[in-house]
Protein backbone atom coordinates (compact mmCIF):
# COMPACT_ATOMS: atom_id res chain seq x y z
CA UNK A 1 0.00 0.00 0.00
CA UNK A 2 1.63 3.38 -0.73
CA UNK A 3 2.03 6.15 0.67
CA UNK A 4 -1.23 8.11 -0.22
CA UNK A 5 -3.59 5.33 0.00
CA UNK A 6 -2.57 4.96 3.29
CA UNK A 7 -3.71 8.44 4.18
CA UNK A 8 -6.93 8.32 1.80
CA UNK A 9 -8.09 5.55 4.49
CA UNK A 10 -8.03 8.34 7.05
CA UNK A 11 -9.86 10.99 4.77
CA UNK A 12 -12.78 8.14 4.70
CA UNK A 13 -12.43 7.87 8.41
CA UNK A 14 -12.90 12.55 8.22
CA UNK A 15 -15.43 12.14 6.21
CA UNK A 16 -17.43 9.73 8.54
CA UNK A 17 -16.78 11.83 11.29
CA UNK A 18 -17.78 15.15 9.88
CA UNK A 19 -21.00 13.80 8.70
CA UNK A 20 -21.50 12.49 12.12
CA UNK A 21 -21.26 15.86 13.26
CA UNK A 22 -23.30 17.46 10.73
CA UNK A 23 -26.43 15.38 10.95
CA UNK A 24 -27.47 16.08 14.36
CA UNK A 25 -26.41 19.62 14.20
CA UNK A 26 -28.47 19.77 10.89
CA UNK A 27 -31.48 17.87 12.63
CA UNK A 28 -31.45 20.07 15.54
CA UNK A 29 -30.83 23.22 13.43
CA UNK A 30 -34.21 22.40 10.92
CA UNK A 31 -35.60 21.19 13.99
CA UNK A 32 -35.95 25.04 15.20
CA UNK A 33 -38.37 25.93 12.21
CA UNK A 34 -41.28 23.04 13.01
CA UNK A 35 -41.30 22.61 17.09
CA UNK A 36 -42.71 25.12 19.45
CA UNK A 37 -40.41 27.43 21.81
CA UNK A 38 -41.95 28.63 24.74
CA UNK A 39 -40.59 28.32 28.36
CA UNK A 40 -41.61 29.56 31.60
CA UNK A 41 -40.09 29.43 34.85
CA UNK A 42 -42.19 25.71 36.17
CA UNK A 43 -41.31 24.25 32.84
CA UNK A 44 -37.84 24.78 33.36
CA UNK A 45 -36.97 23.55 36.69
CA UNK A 46 -35.22 20.91 37.75
CA UNK A 47 -37.20 17.70 37.57
CA UNK A 48 -37.15 16.06 41.10
CA UNK A 49 -39.99 13.59 40.86
CA UNK A 50 -42.59 16.53 41.13
CA UNK A 51 -41.04 18.58 44.39
CA UNK A 52 -39.24 21.35 44.59
CA UNK A 53 -35.71 20.56 43.55
CA UNK A 54 -33.24 20.66 46.50
CA UNK A 55 -29.63 21.50 46.40
CA UNK A 56 -27.11 21.44 43.65
CA UNK A 57 -26.56 18.20 41.76
CA UNK A 58 -22.83 18.92 40.80
CA UNK A 59 -22.07 17.26 44.43
CA UNK A 60 -19.23 14.33 44.95
CA UNK A 61 -20.11 11.34 44.73
CA UNK A 62 -18.98 7.71 46.32
CA UNK A 63 -15.35 7.12 46.26
CA UNK A 64 -15.46 3.76 44.66
CA UNK A 65 -16.27 5.52 41.92
CA UNK A 66 -12.59 7.04 41.71
CA UNK A 67 -11.24 3.61 42.69
CA UNK A 68 -12.66 1.94 39.51
CA UNK A 69 -11.81 4.23 37.08
CA UNK A 70 -8.01 4.05 39.23
CA UNK A 71 -7.99 0.36 38.15
CA UNK A 72 -9.70 0.96 34.68
CA UNK A 73 -6.17 3.35 33.85
CA UNK A 74 -3.92 0.55 34.73
CA UNK A 75 -5.76 -2.32 32.61
CA UNK A 76 -6.29 -0.18 29.81
CA UNK A 77 -2.88 0.96 29.41
CA UNK A 78 -1.60 -2.82 29.79
CA UNK A 79 -3.99 -3.62 26.82
CA UNK A 80 -2.16 -0.62 24.71
CA UNK A 81 0.87 -3.16 25.39
CA UNK A 82 -1.08 -6.08 24.57
CA UNK A 83 -1.78 -4.89 20.83
CA UNK A 84 1.71 -4.64 19.27
CA UNK A 85 2.68 -7.53 21.36
CA UNK A 86 0.02 -10.21 20.06
CA UNK A 87 0.48 -8.54 16.46
CA UNK A 88 4.84 -9.66 16.51
CA UNK A 89 4.02 -12.78 18.32
CA UNK A 90 4.88 -14.82 15.46
CA UNK A 91 8.06 -13.26 14.90
CA UNK A 92 8.59 -13.26 19.36
CA UNK A 93 8.11 -16.63 19.92
CA UNK A 94 8.72 -18.11 23.39
CA UNK A 95 11.21 -14.86 24.29
CA UNK A 96 8.20 -12.66 23.92
CA UNK A 97 5.59 -15.04 25.34
CA UNK A 98 7.67 -15.46 28.93
CA UNK A 99 8.10 -11.75 28.55
CA UNK A 100 4.54 -11.13 28.78
CA UNK A 101 3.44 -13.82 31.05
CA UNK A 102 5.81 -12.15 33.68
CA UNK A 103 4.30 -8.88 33.10
CA UNK A 104 0.44 -10.31 32.96
CA UNK A 105 1.26 -11.79 36.60
CA UNK A 106 2.49 -8.74 37.93
CA UNK A 107 -0.84 -7.39 36.64
CA UNK A 108 -2.71 -9.75 38.29
CA UNK A 109 -0.97 -10.18 41.37
CA UNK A 110 -2.48 -6.29 41.34
CA UNK A 111 -5.65 -7.60 40.38
CA UNK A 112 -5.66 -9.70 43.00
CA UNK A 113 -4.06 -7.22 45.78
CA UNK A 114 -7.03 -4.75 45.25
CA UNK A 115 -9.54 -8.00 45.08
CA UNK A 116 -7.87 -8.51 48.57
CA UNK A 117 -8.13 -4.92 50.06
CA UNK A 118 -12.08 -5.63 49.12
CA UNK A 119 -11.55 -2.31 46.79
CA UNK A 120 -13.91 -3.88 44.23
CA UNK A 121 -16.55 -4.83 46.75
CA UNK A 122 -19.48 -2.46 46.46
CA UNK A 123 -21.59 -3.27 49.09
CA UNK B 1 -13.49 12.71 -7.60
CA UNK B 2 -12.11 9.97 -5.16
CA UNK B 3 -13.34 12.89 -2.34
CA UNK B 4 -16.57 12.60 -4.24
CA UNK B 5 -17.00 8.63 -4.30
CA UNK B 6 -16.13 8.07 -0.54
CA UNK B 7 -18.68 10.94 0.36
CA UNK B 8 -21.54 8.90 -1.59
CA UNK B 9 -20.51 6.29 -0.09
CA UNK B 10 -20.54 7.66 3.16
CA UNK B 11 -23.86 8.86 2.72
CA UNK B 12 -25.48 5.38 1.60
CA UNK B 13 -23.78 4.30 4.83
CA UNK B 14 -25.50 7.10 7.01
CA UNK B 15 -29.23 6.53 5.60
CA UNK B 16 -28.97 2.46 5.60
CA UNK B 17 -27.41 3.06 8.74
CA UNK B 18 -30.78 5.12 9.92
CA UNK B 19 -33.07 2.71 7.97
CA UNK B 20 -31.42 -0.23 9.99
CA UNK B 21 -31.81 1.87 13.67
CA UNK B 22 -35.53 2.19 12.49
CA UNK B 23 -36.32 -1.13 11.73
CA UNK B 24 -33.83 -2.21 15.10
CA UNK B 25 -36.48 -0.50 17.46
CA UNK B 26 -39.57 -1.70 15.92
CA UNK B 27 -37.65 -5.24 15.89
CA UNK B 28 -36.77 -4.99 19.26
CA UNK B 29 -40.64 -4.26 20.15
CA UNK B 30 -41.95 -6.40 18.14
CA UNK B 31 -39.56 -9.35 19.68
CA UNK B 32 -40.00 -8.55 23.22
CA UNK B 33 -43.86 -8.02 22.37
CA UNK B 34 -44.18 -11.58 20.92
CA UNK B 35 -42.47 -13.23 24.11
CA UNK B 36 -44.66 -11.21 26.81
CA UNK B 37 -47.47 -12.72 24.51
CA UNK B 38 -48.67 -9.21 23.56
CA UNK B 39 -48.71 -7.99 19.62
CA UNK B 40 -46.04 -4.99 19.99
CA UNK B 41 -47.14 -2.07 18.06
CA UNK B 42 -49.00 -2.45 15.16
CA UNK B 43 -51.14 0.88 14.32
CA UNK B 44 -49.23 2.39 11.99
CA UNK B 45 -48.77 1.33 8.74
CA UNK B 46 -48.88 -3.00 8.16
CA UNK B 47 -47.25 -5.06 11.12
CA UNK B 48 -46.63 -1.69 12.93
CA UNK B 49 -43.80 -0.86 9.76
CA UNK B 50 -44.16 2.99 10.21
CA UNK B 51 -43.88 3.17 14.05
CA UNK B 52 -40.85 4.26 14.51
CA UNK B 53 -40.89 7.17 12.08
CA UNK B 54 -43.96 8.03 13.62
CA UNK B 55 -42.07 8.42 16.77
CA UNK B 56 -38.98 10.47 14.95
CA UNK B 57 -41.70 13.12 13.38
CA UNK B 58 -43.37 13.80 16.58
CA UNK B 59 -39.69 14.04 18.29
CA UNK B 60 -39.50 16.30 15.84
CA UNK B 61 -42.38 18.40 16.56
CA UNK B 62 -41.39 18.48 20.74
CA UNK B 63 -40.31 21.16 22.64
CA UNK B 64 -36.64 21.42 23.12
CA UNK B 65 -36.65 22.46 27.39
CA UNK B 66 -33.73 23.47 28.72
CA UNK B 67 -33.58 23.74 32.16
CA UNK B 68 -32.54 26.45 33.68
CA UNK B 69 -30.26 24.85 36.30
CA UNK B 70 -28.48 23.11 33.21
CA UNK B 71 -24.41 24.00 31.81
CA UNK B 72 -26.15 24.85 28.96
CA UNK B 73 -23.22 24.69 26.32
CA UNK B 74 -22.50 21.16 27.62
CA UNK B 75 -26.07 20.35 27.91
CA UNK B 76 -26.49 21.38 23.87
CA UNK B 77 -23.78 19.19 22.17
CA UNK B 78 -23.61 15.86 24.35
CA UNK B 79 -25.88 14.55 21.97
CA UNK B 80 -23.34 14.98 19.46
CA UNK B 81 -20.46 13.96 21.17
CA UNK B 82 -22.56 10.48 21.98
CA UNK B 83 -23.59 10.58 18.47
CA UNK B 84 -20.87 11.27 16.16
CA UNK B 85 -18.14 8.51 17.28
CA UNK B 86 -20.88 5.88 17.03
CA UNK B 87 -21.35 6.59 13.59
CA UNK B 88 -17.25 6.88 12.88
CA UNK B 89 -17.54 3.13 13.63
CA UNK B 90 -19.15 2.47 10.13
CA UNK B 91 -15.83 3.79 8.43
CA UNK B 92 -13.55 1.08 8.80
CA UNK B 93 -16.25 -1.56 8.68
CA UNK B 94 -16.65 -4.07 5.58
CA UNK B 95 -19.76 -5.17 4.66
CA UNK B 96 -18.56 -7.40 1.94
CA UNK B 97 -15.30 -8.86 0.08
CA UNK B 98 -15.74 -5.43 -1.72
CA UNK B 99 -17.98 -3.42 0.21
CA UNK B 100 -15.90 -1.07 2.84
CA UNK B 101 -14.97 2.53 3.58
CA UNK B 102 -11.24 2.78 5.17
CA UNK B 103 -9.12 -0.27 5.18
CA UNK B 104 -7.53 0.70 8.31
CA UNK B 105 -4.28 -1.57 8.99
CA UNK B 106 -4.83 -0.78 12.70
CA UNK B 107 -8.55 -1.28 12.22
CA UNK B 108 -9.45 -3.01 15.27
CA UNK B 109 -8.13 -0.86 17.55
CA UNK B 110 -9.74 2.21 16.07
CA UNK B 111 -12.94 0.40 15.99
CA UNK B 112 -12.50 -0.12 19.91
CA UNK B 113 -10.85 3.18 20.45
CA UNK B 114 -13.52 5.06 18.48
CA UNK B 115 -16.40 3.12 20.66
CA UNK B 116 -15.62 4.18 24.04
CA UNK B 117 -15.74 7.78 23.09
CA UNK B 118 -19.39 7.33 22.86
CA UNK B 119 -19.56 7.34 26.79
CA UNK B 120 -18.16 11.20 27.14
CA UNK B 121 -21.61 11.88 25.81
CA UNK B 122 -22.93 9.97 28.72
CA UNK B 123 -20.74 11.86 31.11
CA UNK B 124 -21.71 15.34 29.44
CA UNK B 125 -25.16 14.70 29.23
CA UNK B 126 -25.79 13.60 32.61
CA UNK B 127 -22.70 16.20 34.73
CA UNK B 128 -24.29 19.16 32.76
CA UNK B 129 -28.14 18.69 33.42
CA UNK B 130 -27.60 19.17 37.32
CA UNK B 131 -30.39 16.16 37.97
CA UNK B 132 -29.80 13.90 40.52
CA UNK B 133 -31.05 11.33 38.79
CA UNK B 134 -28.94 12.14 36.02
CA UNK B 135 -25.93 12.34 37.49
CA UNK B 136 -26.33 8.85 39.31
CA UNK B 137 -26.95 7.53 36.19
CA UNK B 138 -24.30 9.06 34.43
CA UNK B 139 -21.48 8.25 37.02
CA UNK B 140 -23.19 4.60 37.00
CA UNK B 141 -23.07 4.54 33.13
CA UNK B 142 -19.71 5.63 32.64
CA UNK B 143 -18.37 2.99 35.44
CA UNK B 144 -19.63 0.15 34.06
CA UNK B 145 -18.98 0.97 30.34
CA UNK B 146 -15.26 1.62 31.96
CA UNK B 147 -15.14 -1.94 33.66
CA UNK B 148 -16.70 -4.05 30.58
CA UNK B 149 -14.34 -2.42 28.45
CA UNK B 150 -11.53 -3.63 29.76
CA UNK B 151 -13.05 -7.43 29.27
CA UNK B 152 -14.31 -6.49 25.55
CA UNK B 153 -10.69 -5.11 24.57
CA UNK B 154 -9.06 -8.29 26.15
CA UNK B 155 -11.13 -10.76 24.21
CA UNK B 156 -9.80 -9.42 20.61
CA UNK B 157 -6.30 -10.10 21.52
CA UNK B 158 -6.54 -13.30 21.59
CA UNK B 159 -7.79 -13.37 17.55
CA UNK B 160 -4.90 -11.10 16.98
CA UNK B 161 -2.71 -13.35 18.33
CA UNK B 162 -3.99 -15.95 15.71
CA UNK B 163 -3.98 -13.72 12.43
CA UNK B 164 -1.28 -11.32 13.42
CA UNK B 165 -2.95 -8.23 11.96
CA UNK B 166 -4.99 -5.82 13.40
CA UNK B 167 -6.74 -5.15 9.77
CA UNK B 168 -10.52 -6.58 9.89
CA UNK B 169 -10.63 -7.33 6.40
CA UNK B 170 -7.26 -9.68 7.22
CA UNK B 171 -9.50 -11.07 9.69
CA UNK B 172 -12.27 -12.00 7.99
CA UNK B 173 -9.78 -13.02 4.66
CA UNK B 174 -7.85 -15.65 7.33
CA UNK B 175 -11.28 -17.31 9.24
CA UNK B 176 -12.09 -17.61 5.35
CA UNK B 177 -8.93 -19.63 4.71
CA UNK B 178 -8.51 -20.86 7.73
CA UNK B 179 -12.27 -22.95 6.90
CA UNK B 180 -13.55 -21.93 10.23
CA UNK B 181 -15.04 -19.27 12.33
CA UNK B 182 -13.07 -17.66 15.12
CA UNK B 183 -16.70 -18.67 16.94
CA UNK B 184 -15.22 -22.14 17.70
CA UNK B 185 -11.04 -21.79 18.65
CA UNK B 186 -12.19 -18.71 20.23
CA UNK B 187 -15.31 -19.80 22.35
CA UNK B 188 -14.44 -17.76 25.64
CA UNK B 189 -13.36 -15.03 23.89
CA UNK B 190 -16.83 -14.97 22.26
CA UNK B 191 -18.86 -15.56 25.40
CA UNK B 192 -16.42 -12.60 27.29
CA UNK B 193 -17.20 -10.48 24.29
CA UNK B 194 -21.16 -11.16 24.38
CA UNK B 195 -21.22 -10.40 27.79
CA UNK B 196 -19.59 -7.08 28.17
CA UNK B 197 -20.86 -6.24 24.99
CA UNK B 198 -24.59 -5.91 26.51
CA UNK B 199 -23.02 -3.72 29.41
CA UNK B 200 -21.18 -1.41 27.04
CA UNK B 201 -24.57 -0.82 25.63
CA UNK B 202 -26.79 -0.35 28.90
CA UNK B 203 -29.07 -2.83 27.98
CA UNK B 204 -30.67 -5.05 29.87
CA UNK B 205 -29.65 -7.07 32.15
CA UNK B 206 -27.07 -4.52 32.45
CA UNK B 207 -29.40 -1.28 31.88
CA UNK B 208 -28.25 0.70 35.67
CA UNK B 209 -27.32 3.94 33.75
CA UNK B 210 -31.53 4.02 32.82
CA UNK B 211 -33.21 2.04 35.53
CA UNK B 212 -36.09 3.36 34.93
CA UNK B 213 -37.97 2.27 38.14
CA UNK B 214 -35.68 4.04 40.38
CA UNK B 215 -33.86 7.10 37.78
CA UNK B 216 -36.33 7.91 35.97
CA UNK B 217 -34.60 7.72 32.85
CA UNK B 218 -30.89 8.14 33.95
CA UNK B 219 -28.51 10.50 31.89
CA UNK B 220 -31.35 12.06 29.41
CA UNK B 221 -33.69 12.80 32.21
CA UNK B 222 -34.08 16.20 31.45
CA UNK B 223 -33.72 15.91 27.59
CA UNK B 224 -36.56 16.37 25.03
CA UNK B 225 -37.59 16.68 22.03
CA UNK B 226 -35.30 16.12 19.11
CA UNK B 227 -31.99 16.11 21.52
CA UNK B 228 -33.27 12.92 23.15
CA UNK B 229 -33.82 11.25 20.04
CA UNK B 230 -30.21 11.80 19.53
CA UNK B 231 -29.49 9.81 22.38
CA UNK B 232 -31.61 7.04 21.57
CA UNK B 233 -29.85 7.04 17.95
CA UNK B 234 -26.25 6.91 18.96
CA UNK B 235 -27.10 4.03 21.42
CA UNK B 236 -28.70 2.19 18.45
CA UNK B 237 -26.72 3.02 15.95
CA UNK B 238 -23.73 1.92 18.88
CA UNK B 239 -25.80 -1.64 19.31
CA UNK B 240 -25.58 -1.91 15.41
CA UNK B 241 -21.89 -1.51 15.06
CA UNK B 242 -21.09 -3.69 17.82
CA UNK B 243 -23.02 -6.17 16.15
CA UNK B 244 -21.17 -5.62 13.26
CA UNK B 245 -17.64 -5.72 14.70
CA UNK B 246 -19.04 -8.83 16.52
CA UNK B 247 -19.64 -10.37 13.20
CA UNK B 248 -16.69 -9.58 11.47
CA UNK B 249 -14.60 -11.01 14.52
CA UNK B 250 -16.58 -14.15 15.47
CA UNK B 251 -18.85 -15.50 13.02
CA UNK B 252 -16.32 -14.94 9.21
CA UNK B 253 -18.24 -11.44 8.41
CA UNK B 254 -19.68 -11.87 4.84
CA UNK B 255 -18.40 -15.25 4.60
CA UNK B 256 -21.09 -17.97 3.80
CA UNK B 257 -22.70 -20.47 1.14
CA UNK B 258 -22.70 -18.84 -1.82
CA UNK B 259 -26.43 -19.02 -2.81
CA UNK B 260 -26.95 -15.28 -0.96
CA UNK B 261 -24.80 -12.58 -1.33
CA UNK B 262 -22.22 -11.89 1.40
CA UNK B 263 -23.58 -8.65 2.02
CA UNK B 264 -26.88 -10.81 3.28
CA UNK B 265 -25.06 -12.72 5.04
CA UNK B 266 -23.48 -10.29 6.93
CA UNK B 267 -26.85 -8.27 7.68
CA UNK B 268 -28.02 -11.79 8.93
CA UNK B 269 -25.23 -12.63 11.41
CA UNK B 270 -26.02 -8.86 12.82
CA UNK B 271 -29.95 -9.29 13.01
CA UNK B 272 -28.94 -12.95 14.62
CA UNK B 273 -26.70 -10.64 17.25
CA UNK B 274 -29.27 -8.19 17.59
CA UNK B 275 -32.10 -10.69 18.48
CA UNK B 276 -29.85 -12.40 21.19
CA UNK B 277 -29.55 -9.15 22.95
CA UNK B 278 -33.27 -8.34 22.89
CA UNK B 279 -34.04 -12.04 23.89
CA UNK B 280 -31.92 -11.49 26.99
CA UNK B 281 -33.87 -7.80 27.45
CA UNK B 282 -37.39 -10.17 27.82
CA UNK B 283 -36.20 -12.66 29.35
CA UNK B 284 -33.51 -11.72 32.73
CA UNK B 285 -34.20 -9.06 35.69
CA UNK B 286 -31.85 -6.10 36.31
CA UNK B 287 -28.56 -6.80 38.35
CA UNK B 288 -27.25 -4.66 41.25
CA UNK B 289 -24.71 -1.79 40.56
CA UNK B 290 -21.70 -4.18 43.25
CA UNK B 291 -22.70 -7.69 41.61
CA UNK B 292 -22.38 -6.09 38.47
CA UNK B 293 -19.29 -4.66 38.75
CA UNK B 294 -18.07 -7.59 40.60
CA UNK B 295 -18.63 -9.20 37.75
CA UNK B 296 -16.75 -7.74 35.44
CA UNK B 297 -13.45 -7.57 37.74
CA UNK B 298 -13.28 -11.02 39.24
CA UNK B 299 -14.98 -13.32 36.39
CA UNK B 300 -14.82 -11.28 32.99
CA UNK B 301 -11.35 -9.80 32.77
CA UNK B 302 -9.27 -13.19 34.92
CA UNK B 303 -11.43 -15.15 31.87
CA UNK B 304 -9.88 -13.30 28.92
CA UNK B 305 -6.58 -12.96 30.76
CA UNK B 306 -6.55 -16.72 30.68
CA UNK B 307 -8.07 -16.64 27.12
CA UNK B 308 -4.88 -14.66 25.75
CA UNK B 309 -2.48 -16.54 27.66
CA UNK B 310 -4.30 -19.88 26.61
CA UNK B 311 -4.20 -18.94 22.78
CA UNK B 312 -0.53 -17.67 22.67
CA UNK B 313 1.01 -20.73 24.42
CA UNK B 314 -1.15 -22.68 21.44
CA UNK B 315 0.46 -20.24 18.96
CA UNK B 316 3.70 -20.51 20.08
CA UNK B 317 2.97 -24.36 20.76
CA UNK B 318 2.35 -24.80 17.13
CA UNK B 319 4.99 -22.02 15.70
Amino acid sequence: MGLSAYYDNYIIVLIFLILGILLPVVALTFGRFVRPKNPYAEKVTTYESGIQPKGDAQVRYHVAYYLVALEFIIFDVETVFLFPWAVALDQLGWYGLNIMLIFLTILVLGLAYSWKKRVLEWN
Amino acid sequence: MDLLLWTAYAVIILMLMLGGVTFAILFERKVIGAMQLRPGPNRHGPWGLFQTIADVLKLLLKEDIIPAAADKKIFLIAPVIAFAPAFAIYAALAFDENIYGADLNIGILYLLGVASITMLGVLMGGWSSNNKYSLLGSIRGVAQMVSYELPLVLSVVGIVILVGSLNMREIVFFQESAGIWFIIPQFLAFVVYIISSIAELNRAPFDLPEAESELVSGFHTEYSGFRFAFFMLAEYTYAIAIAAIATMLFLGGWLGPAFLPGFVWFALKMVLFMFLWFWLTATLPRARVGDLMNYSWKVLIPLAILNIVATAFIKVWMG
